[in-house]
């Protein structure tokens, strides 16, 4: 797996901890997953029952990389201030970068993310832009500064899987080098496991474990797919064909008619 | 003084983001603030005077995805 900014994680697991049943179950996730990282949000506080505090402890508690987001923001300058804040209350340079353009979908905004991981990168930021699997827009980020691409699976929180397995594979093929890891719209493990096969480095991955009617099973599931592809990846898989090829030997079959 | 507090109106009496996350019960807090859109980082809060209808976030930590 390649490095995310200098730090190699221990697996390919990304998770989310919004929408679980209750903070327990939440933990549980990350144990029996061993998800290498957590991503994380603010929001308004309040100073009577300050709910953040308590959450916080339970990241801390989990020992994982964390990655805060700016999930919500739809302009640059929302996202660049957000940013600005989670880097002071997580004390981290890493950010989950997103710029919303389309709320049917939340398709990122690919302008205003680029213009956004600019301005991060130059104040000393590590973005891990939301993105979409297009190549240019990706081209752009690297320019900015970006050294990982998180292109969408499919629209956050639908469980379709990878919309566009072309496209996510010549990403894959175009930058051989760049970290690059799904984000977003993965249901079921095997849909991690394709992404994983392709040469993706990681998937980040929320509402199929948080919703799932087991979640903590449902988070070791996506662990061992994980797995499973990236072994496949480097196990080098054999090209499809068209037509059979019998993998019985025919030489040596004796002659029955 | 008037002000914005997380999108509530409130009537603080306070010179200072400083004081203001003070008085409304943030003191030692994991919080982040910003000041009418603009961040201003916990070093600042003490030198930073709040003027009447600014708009003042307290964010904290939360589950994201």
């Amino acid at each position: 797996m390649r490095d995310f900014y200098g730090t190699a994680l221990s697996n390919g697991l990304m998770l989310g901890t919004a929408q679980y049943p209750s903070p327990a179950i939440l933990a549980g996730a990350f144990k029996r997953s061993g998800a290498s990282v957590a991503t994380v949000s603010l929001r308004r506080e309040s100073g009577q029952d300050r709910a953040g505090q308590d959450f916080w402890q339970l990241i801390r508690d989990l020992g994982v990389h964390i990655l805060p987001n700016t999930a919500g923001c739809h302009s640059v300058k929302e996202a660049v201030t957000t940013a600005h804040m989670a880097r002071e209350v997580f004390d981290t340079k890493w950010i989950k970068l997103e710029v919303i353009g389309e709320e049917d979908t939340l398709q990122p905004d690919v302008f205003g993310l680029v213009d956004a991981a600019r301005i991060l990168t130059e104040d000393g930021f590590q973005v891990f832009p939301y993105t979409t699997e297009d190549l240019v827009v990706a081209d752009k980020l690297l320019h900015a500064g970006c050294e990982v691409l998180m292109p969408w699976g499919a629209p956050i929180g639908s469980g379709l899987g990878l919309n566009n397995i072309f496209g996510l594979r010549a990403m894959r093929a175009h930058f051989p080098d760049v970290p690059l890891v799904i984000d977003a719209g993965l249901g079921l493990p095997s849909q991690a496991a394709a992404a994983m096969e392709m040469g993706y480095d990681a998937v980040l991955l929320n509402t199929a474990v948080a919703k799932a009617g087991d979640p903590t099973a449902m988070a070791e599931a996506f662990a061992a797919s994980i797995k499973g592809g990236q072994l496949a990846h480097a196990a080098d898989p054999m090209e499809p064909r068209d037509m059979a090829s019998p993998s019985t030997p025919v030489i040596g079959k004796a002659f029955l008619e | 003084m008037k002000l914005l507090l997380n999108g509530a109106l409130i009537d603080a009496q306070v010179a200072t983001l400083a004081d203001l996350i003070a008085i409304e019960g943030f003191g030692g807090a994991k919080v982040a603030t910003a000041v009418n859109g603009t961040f201003i980082p916990a070093l600042a809060r003490v030198d930073h005077i709040l003027s009447v209808g600014d708009a003042v976030e307290v964010l904290a930590p939360m589950q994201g995805g």
